[in-house]
C-alpha cells in the first residue's frame, strides 16, 4: 500500500481525484471491450457507471482491482493510476491492492461459512487483528456499518448462505469493509435484489460515501441519479458523456446519452 | 367447426382429426419407450439377482465349519520327555502322534495300516499345528488329558454341509462307507458339531481347505490399499488443482487433459507390466509385496481421482473465487481456504470409487507377483501377501471341492468391502451435497 501512496497526488481543477484512468484499453483475446477510456474518480463520491448491456462499464470497473487478471487471455493497456501511482506496474502486489480497492459483486456470494467468518475473513488473511478480542472488534464494527449487526447479533455463528438476499448482500459489504478499504467497487449490486433490498442497500451505499470512495456499476438509471454525485455513461467499450449526475441526467450534452437515458435504447 | 373458425388463416386447428392422430402416435411412442427402459431395468435387475444368488447359495457354507471333539493326552514322554518346557523342545515335539492316538483311542478296533491312515483323515491334517499352539501357550496343558474341538477333514466337512450325498455308489464319491461309519458313530457321541465358521475369517491361506481363511488376503488388501490411497491422492489432488487452478490453458495443458483421460482407459494388465518393469527390475523392490502392488495400483487409481477431482473443483462457482481474491486472498489462498474444502466431498467420493476399483483389481497383481501361495499374515507393507480378489483366483484355481465354497465366500466379504466403501461414497455427497 505504501509504495502506491509515492507519488504526489495530481490536483485536479475542481475535487481531488482519488483514481484517474489515462486511456485504459482492454482486450480479451482479439476482442477490444475498452477503448481509451480516461475518467477521474473523485475522492469520498459516489460515481456511478451506467451503459447498456455489453458497453465496458463493469470491464472498466473490474480494471480497477486487477480482477481482469483473473480472466484468461485478457489485456489492459493505459494506465489507471491510484493516489498516483500506477497499479498496472509490475511492482504492485493485486494482493495489496485488492485489499486496498475493496469490491462487490452482482450476486450476492457469501462463503458457505458462519456470517463471523466471512466477515472476518478479509482480516485473518490479511493480519489486520492480533488477536481473538481485536477481530470481533472488526467484525462487529464492520457489521454496524454495513447495517446488519442489529439483524445477526445473536445468530453470528449461523451460516452466511442462510441470510435473505438483501442480508446477504449486506453482508459482503460488511465483509469488504473489514479489509479496511479506501475505495469500494460495486458492480450491480442490487440486481439481484427485490425493491425493499434495495433501498436498504442504496442508503447503505449513500451513508458509506463519508469514508469511502464509492464506484458503482448499474443497470438502473433512477440509482444512479439517487445515489451518485458523478455520472460515466459508456456505450460500446467508450466513455460517451461523464459529468456531475445531476447535470449528465437534466441536460446531457450527447444525444446517444439522451437516447439513453430517456429509455430509447439500452 | 364452423362457428369455432379461426379468426386468423394462419392458426392451427387444435381439434383436426390430423392433430389427434399425430397425439396418439406421440402417446404411443413414449409408452413404448417406457416399456423398453422398464425392460433395460428388469432385465439388469435380474442378472444382478441371478449372480447374488448363486454366490450367496454357493458361499453361505464357507461360513460354516464342522469341527469333531476328541480327548488328546497331552503325554510328556512325547512332548517333552526331559522336563525342560524349553521353546525349542516343545515346538518339534510330534504332534501328530497326540492326534493319531486320539484318534486310535477312539476307535480301537481298527487295526490295519491302511484304515488307519484313512481314520487320520477325518481331522484336518492342521490338526498337529492346533495342538502345538496350544501348548506353546499354555505349557501347564502337559501330562493332561483335554477334550479339543478340532477342524474335520475338507471331504468331512463337505459330507457334513450334503455336498457328498450318501446315496451314490461308494466308488463315486471321496468319502468312504468306513469313513460314513466312524463318522455316525462320533456323531452319536455327540463329538461332530458345526459352527460359525472364525478360522475363515482369522487364518492365512492353506492348502488344506478347511484351515484356509482369508484374513491374509484382507490385511494384504488394506496395506496395499493404503500404498495405493498414500500416493495417489494427494498426487491425484495436487494435479487437479494445478491443472484447474494455475496452469494457463493452452496446447501443452490440453495435451496432458487429453492424456489423463486416455490414461484412465488403460487396461489395467498394462500398468502391470509396467510395474514390473519399474519397481521390481528397475528400483528392486520386494517381488509380492503391497508396496509394489500398492504403487501399481495407484498409477491405475490416478486418472480416475484426477478426473473425479477436477469435476468437483470445476463445480465450485466462480463467485466464490472472485469473492475470496476481491478481499485480497492470493490465488493460493484462494484454493485452500475455499475451492478445495468446498470440493472435499466430490474429491472424496471420486478416491473412494476409485479406491474400491482398485480394491477388486486383479490383473496388474498377478504381473507383480502377487499371487504366489503365502500363509503368513503380512506383517508390513515389504511383506510378501496376497490381496482378496487374488486370492479368489487362487482358491478357484484349486482342485479341492471345499474350495468352492471359500471362493464363494471370498467373493462375499470382497463384495461386503466394495458395497460398503460405495455407501461411505454416496453418504459422503449425500451428507455434503450443496445448492449454489
Amino acid at each position: 500500500m505504501q509504495m502506491l501512496a509515492e507519488v504526489d497526488t495530481p490536483v485536479e481543477n475542481e475535487e481531488k481525484a482519488i483514481i484517474s484512468a489515462r486511456d485504459v484499453s482492454v482486450f480479451y483475446g482479439d476482442k477490444q471491450a475498452l477503448n481509451k477510456v480516461s475518467l477521474e474518480i473523485p475522492v469520498n463520491k459516489i460515481t456511478s457507471l451506467i451503459g447498456p448491456s455489453g458497453c465496458g462499464k463493469s470491464t472498466f470497473l473490474r480494471c480497477l482491482n486487477r480482477m481482469n487478471d483473473t480472466v484468461e487471455g485478457c489485456r489492459v493497456e493505459g494506465k489507471i493510476l491510484l493516489d498516483g501511482a500506477d497499479i498496472y506496474d509490475a511492482k504492485v502486489d493485486e494482493v495489496l491492492l485488492r485489499a486496498r480497492v475493496g469490491m462487490v459483486f452482482q450476486k450476492p456470494n457469501p462463503f458457505p461459512k458462519s456470517i463471523y467468518d466471512n466477515v472476518a475473513y478479509g482480516p485473518r488473511i490479511h493480519g489486520l487483528a492480533h488477536n481473538k478480542d481485536e477481530l470481533d472488534d472488526i467484525v462487529l464494527t464492520s457489521l454496524e456499518k454495513a447495517g446488519l449487526l442489529k439483524e445477526v447479533r445473536d445468530r453470528l455463528n449461523s451460516t452466511g448462505t442462510g441470510l435473505s438476499g438483501g442480508q446477504q448482500q449486506r453482508l459482503c459489504i460488511a465483509r469488504a469493509l473489514a479489509v479496511q478499504p479506501d475505495i469500494i467497487l460495486m458492480d450491480e449490486p442490487c440486481s439481484a435484489l427485490d425493491p425493499i433490498a434495495t433501498a436498504k442497500v442504496e442508503e447503505l451505499i449513500e451513508e458509506l460515501r463519508e469514508n469511502y470512495t464509492i464506484i458503482i456499476v448499474t443497470h438502473s438509471m433512477q440509482q444512479a441519479a439517487r445515489i451518485s454525485q458523478k455520472t460515466a455513461f459508456f456505450h460500446l467499450g467508450e466513455i460517451v458523456e461523464v459529468g456531475d449526475t445531476e447535470q449528465l441526467f437534466t441536460s446531457p450534452k450527447d444525444e446517444r446519452t439522451q437516447g439513453y437515458i430517456t429509455g430509447r435504447f439500452g | 367447426m364452423t362457428d369455432m373458425a379461426p379468426t386468423s388463416s394462419s392458426a392451427k386447428s387444435w381439434d383436426s382429426d390430423e392433430t389427434r392422430a399425430n397425439l396418439k402416435r406421440r402417446h404411443r411412442s413414449e409408452k413404448r419407450f417406457r416399456v423398453l427402459g422398464l425392460t433395460a431395468i428388469f432385465i439388469a435387475l435380474t442378472l444382478l439377482a441371478i449372480l447374488i444368488i448363486s454366490i450367496a447359495g454357493k458361499g453361505a457354507t464357507a461360513f460354516i465349519q464342522t469341527t469333531i471333539s476328541l480327548d488328546v493326552t497331552f503325554a510328556e514322554q512325547k512332548i517333552d520327555p526331559k522336563g525342560t518346557r524349553d521353546q525349542e523342545v516343545l515346538r518339534g515335539a510330534s504332534y501328530g502322534s497326540l492326534v493319531r492316538e486320539a484318534l486310535r483311542a477312539e476307535f480301537p478296533e481298527v487295526k490295519s495300516r491302511k484304515d488307519l491312515r484313512v481314520l487320520f483323515n477325518l481331522v484336518s491334517n492342521g490338526s498337529p499345528n492346533k495342538l502345538r499352539k496350544m501348548v506353546m501357550e499354555n505349557p501347564e496343558l502337559i501330562g493332561q488329558t483335554v477334550r479339543v474341538q478340532f477342524a474335520a477333514s475338507d471331504d468331512i466337512d463337505m459330507f457334513t454341509k450334503g455336498y457328498i450325498p450318501r446315496d451314490v455308489p461308494e466308488d463315486d464319491r471321496r468319502v468312504k462307507d468306513k469313513e460314513i461309519a466312524w463318522y455316525d458313530q462320533l456323531a452319536e457321541k455327540g463329538m461332530v458339531e458345526t459352527r460359525f465358521n472364525s478360522d475363515f475369517f482369522t487364518s492365512g491361506d492353506s492348502r488344506e481347505p478347511e484351515i484356509a481363511g482369508i484374513w491374509g488376503a484382507i490385511v494384504g488388501s488394506f496395506y496395499t490399499l493404503f500404498i495405493t490411497f498414500m500416493i495417489s491422492f494427494p498426487v491425484g489432488v495436487m494435479s487437479a488443482i494445478y491443472l484447474e487452478e494455475f496452469a494457463p490453458k493452452n496446447k501443452f495443458t490440453d495435451i496432458v487433459e487429453v492424456n489423463i483421460n486416455n490414461l484412465a482407459a488403460v487396461p489395467s494388465i498394462v500398468f502391470g507390466l509396467l510395474g514390473l518393469a519399474l519397481f521390481l527390475n528397475v528400483a528392486h523392490l520386494p517381488r509380492s509385496a503391497p508396496v509394489v502392488g500398492g504403487l501399481t495400483l495407484a498409477l491405475m487409481t490416478l486418472p480416475t481421482i484426477i478426473i473425479a477431482a477436477r469435476a468437483s473443483i470445476r463445480a465450485i462457482p466462480d463467485s466464490i473465487r472472485d469473492a475470496a481474491l476481491g478481499l485480497g486472498a492470493s490465488r493460493q489462498q484462494m484454493v485452500f481456504h475455499h475451492v478445495l474444502p468446498l470440493s472435499m466431498p466430490g474429491i472424496m467420493t471420486g478416491t473412494i470409487i476409485g479406491l474400491s476399483q482398485a480394491l477388486g483389481e486383479t490383473a496388474p497383481l498377478l504381473m507383480i507377483g502377487m499371487v504366489a501361495f503365502i500363509v503368513d499374515i503380512p506383517g508390513g507393507v515389504t511383506d510378501p501377501a496376497t490381496v482378496l480378489p487374488v486370492q479368489i483366483f487362487l482358491w478357484a484355481d484349486s482342485p479341492e471341492r471345499a474350495f468352492v465354497e471359500k471362493t464363494s465366500g471370498a467373493i462375499i466379504v470382497l463384495l461386503g468391502f466394495l458395497v460398503f466403501m460405495n455407501a461411505v461414497a454416496v453418504m459422503l455427497r449425500k451428507k455434503f451435497e450443496r445448492r449454489w
